[in-house]
């Protein structure tokens, strides 16, 4: 009788897993710094923390959001200490934001996230900035704002993931293609196929299974997808209405597929971000705290 | 400011929309609704003004098209309670 022998099966691939990172601008000195300000976004899918010393950038992390966001939160905030040789103790003020804000213990003060989302886009992309569309992990934001960052009109779809971060994890899994592919691919294709369903992942998901039966090549496939999603979240953008200058902010900023099929629908172009676009929130978050520290210390 | 609340799905748009400029925080929304949809709370978009404003709360935003059903028969319909209560006519609804 043949024995039965275990055969070691290679790792699976995760084709969705985007890799986490930190950064620091090492030609800042926070010893000189008067106010040492944080922001923490814990999201739906990604984590982020920003550390700002007298409103300059300086430090920040990007990480997967666990299950737990009183623990992400510590983790994005370690992570964007961790290059900074800044002690715990010498951040003046906290302030979280993001799906798991309520329940942040390290914080201060809980902000929304459309407010801080509008206040990191004026600082990313400057004071002419006027309408941003924050693609997140697991909702999608139309925003207007003023020269200052302040929110004029919002719009957000919470209610389903399509047109999401999570939706493009789903698509990058089922058709094998690596995330930070799915945009580019989905740009090699000579003609624009029909998108696919765009009200609900799950039913875009059993559309593309279809289409793959068909024999459509993946990246016809991841197209359609991308089209549908950009073309959910113009729909959004035109119920607030666009005005120059536009941004995208959030994870999918990333996503050439989505942000030039969004340019291409809207008809005016995106603003090209100095700094990476999926801070955002937590920079808000943080230009916040400082000036709520700096109200607490004037009373 | 314009703050929309609400979705749009396979059946239609769903937003309440509340004028956070004409918004007194008068509380006669939150008095009159019949699903106590609304509440009056720190300004959520401007953390660093300090005043009150109505906002649709939390566990309704996702379902709107339910909680609002009381005011919104399908036959004859009558002004709904919360855009007739509100003197500076701050809430629209959009269905």
């Amino acid at each position: 009788m043949a024995e039965a022998v275990a055969t070691a099966t290679p790792q699976k691939r995760e084709y969705w897993r985007w890799t986490e990172y930190n950064w620091r601008d090492e030609s800042l000195d926070w010893r000189g710094a008067r106010v040492i300000s944080v922001g923490i976004d814990v999201g739906s899918v990604s984590s982020q923390a920003v550390i700002l010393c007298d409103g300059k950038l300086f430090a920040y992390s990007s990480l997967r959001t666990g299950s737990n966001s009183p623990t992400s939160a510590q983790r994005a905030l370690d992570a964007a200490l961790e290059k900074t040789e800044v002690p715990r103790e010498k951040i003046h003020y906290i302030v979280a934001t993001g799906y798991g804000r309520v329940n942040i213990p390290i914080a201060h003060k809980a902000i929304t996230e459309i407010a801080c989302h509008a206040r990191g886009a004026n600082f990313i992309y400057g004071p002419t900035v006027r309408t941003v569309l924050d693609m997140g992990g697991q909702d999608c934001k139309a925003i207007r704002c003023d020269e200052k960052g302040k929110v004029t009109n919002f719009l957000m779809n919470d209610k389903c993931a399509a047109g999401t971060g999570r939706g493009m994890e789903v698509m990058a899994d089922l058709l094998q293609v690596p995330i930070e592919e799915v945009g580019p691919a989905s740009l090699a294709v000579d003609e624009e196929p029909p998108p696919v369903s765009s009200t609900c992942v799950v039913f875009a998901k059993s559309e593309v299974l279809s289409l793959l039966r068909l024999g459509w090549p993946r990246e016809r496939v991841l197209a359609a997808f991308c089209s549908a999603m950009a073309h959910r979240t113009v729909e959004l953008l035109m119920r607030i209405g666009v005005e120059r200058e536009f941004a995208i902010t959030g994870g999918i900023a990333k996503n050439v597929g989505i942000v030039q099929r969004v340019k291409r629908e809207l008809g005016i172009e995106a603003l090209k971000p100095k700094i990476d676009p999926q801070i955002a929130g937590a920079l808000g978050a943080a230009l916040f705290a400082k000036a709520l520290y700096e109200k607490e210390q004037k009373q | 400011m314009l703050t929309n609340y609400g979705y749009k799905d396979g059946s239609g748009e769903y937003f309440i929309t509340i004028d956070t400029e004409k918004c007194t925080g008068c509380q006669k929304c939150v008095a009159i609704c019949p699903a106590q949809l609304f509440e009056v709370v720190a300004d959520p978009f401007d953390p660093l003004a300090e005043r009150e404003i109505a906002v649709v709360r939390e566990e309704h935003r996702k379902k709107l098209k339910y909680s609002c059903v009381p005011c919104k028969p399908s036959g004859e319909r009558l002004p709904l309670p919360c855009v007739q209560a509100c003197q500076p006519q701050a809430i629209s609804h959009s269905w």
